[in-house]
């Protein structure tokens, strides 16, 4: 493989698995759980999306995951959906969102941020290429909702070149060995589906997401972000007694959808309910013993 | 039986065991559908070999679809044309009106052997749902089948016939609110009700097994197509032609000729207002390998990657992907896909209909129209066999309308 890199592009790619791993190390010392918002790029315009990164980081987000816009969102339901489809009002692509990251890190190089999307643009893109533009943009982790690992290997290989974590979703359905096979290829943390169903859908069962993580544990070390179902600060706050990290994405979108119109409301809102989740989970008794 | 070393890959001898058929198919969904799609391969695998199993499927297709479907050579339609002879496989006679039922029928029987109370659907035409709606019916399970509001409007005969049997009908607002984004619903559907429920996908795509399976049940339309044309006309034909929207019937068609190397393939996909406009539904013919709905395969895509909505006269024919081992015949030059517009679709419509007594679907009709063209062009003992995969009663609105006919 080639290293024609320049100096900086080469600095950047060093730092991308570690910014996530420190990211995880510093939290674990401060004995803090990680926040992770998850907004669409490109929503509700595609100028808001690095003001409001800023602003998350700002409100306690310790890692962003931006999502890519994709037509075809089968494992999202309507609320996230609909995210899509403004942002692609505004054809907002796979390498706009690139450039969207490039430019949150002009003011930015600390915060992890991880793409979280659909296959298909990538593949339009080339898994060489995509990975290559990625890492000069300062992506540091890349989550394809539709590649299980039995498909994944030439772009994880593609990402692991260019320093870039591949993040991988486990659900209640994973065996233990479809549990090991996942954690074999995943960097950086894994993302656990606490609920059978799509984004957006029932509040949550947190003893049973306590189980399960047990579960993953004894067969990784990865840190572990449970997502799906975390609508307020009381959920996020319970599930953060259990997992590494918090991962909250519905409850964002909704909250830009019903702001659509009153753009100029969407950041203070978006930091407000975040805050409160982060003054949640930090709080004493949602610590872990 | 070859030996492992000795045995190079057949056309029949796909997909592999992660079902891939070359670099396509595959398995491309989220984490919490891989464990349930494993064990719907198993359960498959371990039920097609099995004894029973295989007899009430036969049973089935012969006393409720009725099959074996006739092989019908039109002859007065052959004469008019002046070239190879043209045997029509008449799928159109089955019960439900098309071949989709072949499928329905052995994935139904498979949903009651793995204990599954609830069975759910997508469909385009209304056909595949209609089918479904139907054996649920028949085996009193509860069923639920996403359609496009777009093909709502269009097909709303069939929306009808599936209310009648019992079925709960879901419109989907989202997207090109046609057969794509039922697709993506279902899977939703599926996603969050998995423990109870058999996703019965109507076409050879989607995630494995769906494309093997869905392919194994439709066979039956070839295996029967090559047992009649031997006993009718003493010899294999010359060309197989099917329309191709995901492809089932086209695929059921074609699989056990495909290693007759003798026998030329055609799948015919729709041209819409024509192939160089942005209307259309021809993906083989010009799109471009993606991932979509749970397998890589051609696909009608932006620059971008992003999913352009398609247009074809036949709902059932209306869908920016196709069948994986579709991409895999073309790319390996064992088919070949052309593609036929709205107007000659229509107009094959009408020519079946007054030459022979047969209303063929729209679907249908962009195969029998790709035979008017390739008849001629071949000598008058030659054989061709179009696979007439529905009845046209359901389309009858948009003829009418088309036509400014008011019915």
């Amino acid at each position: 493989m080639s290293r024609a890199h320049s100096g900086q592009e080469a600095h950047l790619q060093e730092a991308a698995v570690n910014r996530i791993t420190q990211c995880f190390a510093a939290l674990r010392t401060q004995k803090r759980k990680a926040l992770i918002p998850f907004i669409t790029a490109g929503d509700p315009n595609p100028e808001l999306t690095v003001p409001l990164m800023h602003a998350m980081v700002s409100a306690g987000a310790n890692i962003i995951e931006l999502g890519v816009p994709f037509s075809d969102p089968m494992a999202d339901g309507p609320v996230i959906q609909r995210a899509s489809e403004r942002a692609l009002k505004h054809h907002v692509s796979l390498r706009h969102v690139l450039d969207r990251v490039r430019e949150f890190r002009t003011r930015n190089n600390a915060t992890p941020v991880v793409l979280m999307g659909y296959l298909n643009p990538v593949e339009m893109l080339g898994y060489e290429a995509f990975a290559r533009a990625a890492a000069a943009s300062g992506v540091d982790g890349v989550l394809t909702v539709d590649m299980p690992p039995e498909e994944a290997v030439d772009l994880v290989t593609a990402l692991q070149a260019h320093a870039i974590a591949p993040i991988f979703l486990l659900a209640p359905t994973s065996t233990p060995e479809r549990i090991a096979k996942v954690s074999a290829l995943a960097q950086g943390y894994l993302y656990y589906v606490s609920l059978k169903g799509v984004t957006g859908a029932a509040t949550l069962d947190v003893e049973a997401v306590g189980r399960k993580l047990d579960e993953i544990r004894a067969l990784t070390k990865l840190p572990l972000g449970v997502g799906f179902g975390i609508k307020d600060a009381a959920t996020a706050a319970r599930v953060a007694q259990l997992a590494d990290a918090v991962i909250v994405g519905s409850a964002l979108v909704q909250k830009i959808e019903q702001l659509e119109h009153e753009p100029d409301k969407i950041m203070p809102e978006i930091a407000a309910l975040l805050a409160g989740m982060r003054r949640a989970m930090d709080e004493p008794s949602g610590r872990p013993k | 039986m070859l030996t492992a070393k000795a045995r190079t890959t057949t056309y029949t001898s796909l997909p592999d065991a992660n079902g891939h058929f070359g670099p396509y198919g595959g398995r491309f969904v989220a984490e919490t559908l891989m464990q349930p799609l494993e064990e719907l391969r198993l359960a498959y695998e371990r039920y097609k070999n099995d004894a029973d199993f295989v007899a009430e499927f036969d049973h089935d297709l012969k006393h409720y679809v009725g099959r074996p479907s006739p092989l019908y050579l039109a002859e007065r339609w052959t004469k008019q044309l002046g070239g190879a002879q043209i045997y029509l496989k008449r799928e159109d006679l089955n019960h439900t009106g098309a071949h989709k039922v072949n499928n329905t029928v052995g994935q139904a029987l498979l949903a009651k052997r793995m204990g599954k109370t609830r069975i759910i659907a997508e469909t385009g035409a209304g056909q595949h749902g209609v089918a479904t709606a139907t054996v649920a019916a028949r085996l009193g399970l509860e069923c639920v089948v996403y359609m496009g509001s777009e093909d709502i409007k269009r097909q709303a005969l069939n929306v009808f016939r599936m209310k009648l049997l019992g079925a709960t009908v879901v419109p989907v607002e989202s997207g090109s609110k046609t057969l794509k984004d039922a697709l993506n619903e279902a899977m939703r559907d599926w996603v969050t009700n998995v423990d109870n429920t058999f996703y019965i996908i109507g076409t050879v795509a989607g995630p494995h097994p769906y494309p093997m399976m869905v392919r194994d049940f439709q066979s039956i339309i070839g295996r029967e197509a090559r047992a009649q044309i031997l006993e009718q006309a003493g010899r294999l034909p010359d060309a197989l032609v099917a329309c191709v929207g995901g492809g089932s019937n086209a695929i059921g068609l074609f699989y056990p000729f495909l290693e007759d190397a003798a026998v030329a393939i055609y799948g015919v996909e729709a041209a819409g207002e024509g192939i160089d406009t942005e209307h259309h539904a021809a993906t083989l013919c010009k799109g471009r390998p993606g991932v979509l709905h749970g397998n890589r395969t051609y696909l009608i895509e932006d620059d971008d990657g992003q999913i352009i909505e398609t247009h074809s006269i036949s709902a059932g024919l209306d869908y920016p992907g196709v069948g994986p081992e579709h991409a895999w015949l073309k790319d390996s030059g064992r088919a070949s896909y052309v593609a036929i517009t709205d107007n000659e679709a229509v107009q094959a419509f009408h020519d079946l209909t007054r030459i022979e007594g047969i209303m063929p679907a729209l679907e249908s009709s962009h195969a029998l129209a790709y035979a008017t063209k390739l008849a001629p062009t071949m000598k008058k003992d030659q054989i061709i066999i179009v696979n007439l995969s529905g009845r046209g009663d359901k389309d009858m609105h948009t003829v009418a309308a088309r036509e400014g006919v008011r019915v």
